[in-house]
């Protein structure tokens, strides 16, 4: 059973809350262990094997070896706690979140020195045609 | 009598902490965020306050998600710097007010607002770098600090609403606290931002400016804002701007804004700045620098 939630139709958004949490509990329990350098140093070692010490699904495993960052939001994963991922790989917060909106990180940059992303077109999946 | 003299209003994105550490404030994408803080940098070292309440949320630094408070105070003597995944950032250890912070705890609790009490707690960005904006990179910050941390991550975050009517409350316990004491507030977090999915990168200027002018002019209509306009409008993460409500809420219900800054980007974000004096701290201060 599920409730239909408002902001289910912001486009390109994955809001944390409460039943993503749930589903990713485990996976943000791992992402938060990388807070300690030994902890990052054993995970970039065999990163499947210490992924087996979180009784999280063998999906989340592969989305996290694959640095598959909107994967990994839509199996619960916050993105704080995916920063220490990224961070982990010795990469900026503004690395994952130009990867999330398939952009290069110049693009990111730029369109941010820009003025950021404009909210006409990203208001709305309905407006957008997507639901 | 302990007393609120002003409420500060900033965003704590990570990367400002980190251009700071790194030296890079006099770089070109830098200048113009760090030249706009120094008149605010300025106003804190002539205010020189004994106690700074730290509105800010914890970033999965010191809360995993085993336990999510929604509002908690920090009853520490001191509170380490979090390795948020890169290092600890290298600034001083901050210290608290337990007595003070108890106090806080006592109050709030008997006013209806349930706080949970955090006796050891690291503190991370959301916390260091308005630190580092107004007060610098001294050796030892000059201020005690109480953080409330507000959860902010998992949805739903408290409303403006509730949030609005904390900060009321924690004036009323400021108030009862029988110590010559002179408080500065923060609220902290915002502006629009989103920090992920395809839409990231998202900014709302018109909402921001919106927000900004609305402290001063009519900070009962903020309260109102919804969480799906915060969400939509002006960015997932810009719900984080329910705790500048809390910092707006224990001032009272005139403010003078002293200054401002807005600035796009700062990594992912825009940052807004805001100093807003108590009415009565305006009118003392005016009277002080006409004599």
């Amino acid at each position: 059973m599920t409730a239909k939630q408002d902001y289910e139709d912001i486009p390109g958004t994955w809001v944390f809350d409460a039943q993503r949490a749930r589903k990713g509990y485990h996976l943000n329990q791992f992402l938060y262990s990388l807070m300690k350098a030994e902890n990052r140093k054993a995970f970039l070692a065999d990163e499947h094997k210490y992924l087996l010490q979180y009784p999280m699904t063998e999906d989340q495993r592969q989305a996290v070896m694959k640095r598959d960052w909107n994967t990994l939001l839509d199996l619960g994963g916050v993105s704080y706690a995916l920063a220490k991922l990224a961070f982990t790989d010795e990469h900026s917060y503004q690395y994952m979140a130009a990867e999330m909106s398939s952009m290069t990180q110049q693009q990111y940059v730029d369109m941010m020195l820009g003025g950021g992303r404009k909210l006409d077109g990203w208001r709305s999946k309905k407006e957008r045609g997507e639901a | 009598m302990a007393r609120i003299i002003a409420g500060i209003g900033t965003s704590h994105t990570p990367a400002i902490g980190a251009a700071v550490d790194n030296g890079k404030t006099e770089d070109a994408y830098w200048t113009p965020l760090f030249k706009g803080y120094e008149p605010a940098k300025a106003w804190m070292a002539e205010a020189k306050p004994d106690v700074v309440i730290m509105v800010y949320n914890d970033h999965v630094n010191a809360f995993d998600f085993k336990i999510i408070p929604t509002f908690a105070i920090g009853c520490a003597d001191e509170f380490p710097i979090a390795d948020e995944g890169w290092g600890a950032r290298p600034v001083p250890i901050v210290k608290g007010y337990p007595e003070f912070a108890a106090h806080l705890v006592q109050s709030l609790v008997l006013d209806e607002f349930d706080i949970t009490i955090v006796n050891e707690m690291q503190v991370d960005h959301g916390l260091t770098t308005p630190m580092s904006l107004l007060f610098g990179s001294p050796k030892a910050w000059p201020t005690r600090v109480i953080p409330l941390a507000v959860n902010v991550i998992q949805y739903p975050a408290p409303t403006g609403n509730r949030c609005y009517n904390l900060g009321k409350a924690i004036k009323r316990a400021v108030d009862s606290w029988d110590e010559d004491l002179n408080v500065v507030i923060f609220g902290t977090g915002g502006m629009s931002h989103q920090i992920q999915g395809p839409r990231a990168g998202l900014v709302n200027t018109e909402f921001d400016t919106a927000f900004l002018d609305g402290l001063t002019r009519d900070p009962e209509a903020l309260a109102k804002i919804p969480p799906l306009t915060y969400l939509r409008d002006a960015g997932n993460e810009a719900i984080e701007l329910v705790m500048w409500l809390i910092m707006r809420g224990a001032l009272g219900d005139k403010v003078d804004e002293v200054y401002r800054i807005y600035h796009v980007p700062a990594s992912s974000t825009a940052v807004g700045g805001i100093i807003l004096e108590t009415r009565e701290y305006h009118e003392q201060h005016k009277a002080r620098s006409a004599a």
